[in-house]
């Protein structure tokens, strides 16, 4: 295949990754860098920079959405932040200390983990009083709109959570994804902040995250313009069809073949990984 | 001037939803004129060689695509993106400054600034 051809089959997988990953929130970097090694046979290390672009491309165009309705929450974002860049950048630096096969089997875990994750319920609202001190402190408590009105929310457990999200920017910096799942379990879980506002907080964090690496990644020659081109592109105009899209019936059946699609590429990096043939 | 969380909200979906599309739109054509001038030749992913300097650092973009070269232009493009969300914290620090919420300035520009540090070079050197 030459530049062009390949381009545009490019274009279409990461179309539908994009797709898929908007409509099932599992986002679509998760899938990019295994299909771009395992389809194309591309290098995993140009394979991650493309697919680190195209998060921040899907992470700020549904951040300019979500913003407005009230959700999100800039506060806990942004202190949690401090935490994801710092752990973005120690991952990046992490990426070129492991060889290709480790990463190849790192990500093969991390997106079982990630597809076992988006299927698990999440928890009610915390109905405690307690909340966390410091939470008081760094005014993390707010209010979200709910269909009875304004709810006020407190914070709990935020050394918990701001560790766990350290650790999402590391993944998110060695394996160029946007790790949501584990920001949102950092939130919601750890955290006990509502589901609503996690999974948005979390999309306005990933774009910031994920910047962070993208820097050391451009800067080490990692991010192959012709690469990144399709790949960022597709995925853009498959999120953004994807966010039109109404849930109802058909969704349930896509997440269920997203998963498995998201399950056999986990395997076989995973498989891959171990006999080095990435 | 009201600086209320409800306009700055409002103020970063702008800033966010005008870099995305600027950024995808100088892919988008330089894409197209690179794929034009050179769409017919062999693509070498398979094995890493790491891109040339000029594709590296911000200087070495710039400078290729004041030159016009197609790649030089797409890696602008995809600059600009990175530089999206590295704007959008830029516009909260000024926020919660002008805002006079001091802890949260500070708090954010801690994450500016590494941000700064990660997209110049001063974390990884471009060479």
């Amino acid at each position: 295949m030459n530049v062009l051809e390949l381009s545009v089959v490019i274009f279409g997988v990461a179309a539908i990754a994009g797709f898929l990953g908007s409509l099932t929130g599992l986002g679509g970097g998760v899938v990019l860098t295994p299909a771009l090694t395992l389809l194309f046979g591309v290098d995993i290390r140009y394979a991650i920079g493309a697919s680190l672009v195209s998060v921040i491309a899907t992470s700020s165009g549904a951040a300019s959405a979500y913003v407005k309705e009230g959700y999100s929450n800039i506060r806990i974002g942004m202190f949690l932040e401090v935490a994801t860049v710092f752990g973005a950048i120690a991952g990046a630096m992490l990426a070129s200390k492991i060889p290709t096969s480790g990463l190849g089997v790192v990500l093969g875990v991390v997106l079982l983990i990630s597809a076992y994750l988006s299927t698990r319920p999440h928890p009610d609202p915390s109905e405690s009083d307690r909340g966390d001190p410091l939470a008081e402190r760094l005014r993390l408590n707010s209010n979200y709109p709910t269909f009875r009105g304004w709810q006020h929310y407190r914070v709990e457990r935020v050394k918990a959570g701001f560790s766990v999200m350290f650790g999402a920017g590391v993944l998110s910096g060695l394996l160029g994804i946007g790790s949501g799942a584990f920001k949102v379990i950092a939130m919601d879980r750890a955290m006990r902040i509502p589901f609503k506002v996690s999974t948005t907080t979390s999309n306005f964090m990933i774009g910031v995250t994920a910047a962070a690496s993208a820097g050391v990644y451009l800067n080490r020659g990692y991010i192959d313009p012709a690469l990144a081109m399709p790949v960022m592109l597709g995925v853009s105009a498959g999120a953004l069809l994807g966010a039109r899209q109404l849930a109802g019936a058909q969704t349930r059946i896509l997440r269920v073949i997203f998963g498995i699609v998201v399950g056999v590429l986990a395997l076989e990096m995973i498989w891959n990984g171990l006999t080095r043939r990435i | 001037m009201h600086w209320n969380d409800d306009r700055v909200d409002r103020m970063i979906g702008t800033v966010l939803r005008t870099g995305v599309l600027s950024a995808a739109a100088i892919v988008l054509l330089a894409g197209a004129g690179f794929l034009l001038h050179s769409g017919s030749s062999i693509p070498n992913y398979h094995s890493f060689r790491g891109e040339p300097a000029e594709l590296r650092s911000i200087f070495g973009i710039i400078e290729g695509a004041l030159h016009g070269r197609p790649l030089c232009i797409i890696q602008f493009g995809l600059l600009a993106l990175i530089a999206t969300p590295i704007i959008r914290v830029a516009f909260s620090v000024f926020a919660f400054a002008v805002q006079r919420d001091r802890m949260y300035a500070i708090i954010t520009s801690v994450v500016f600034l590494v941000l700064l540090a990660s997209l110049t070079g001063l974390v990884h050197p471009p060479h």
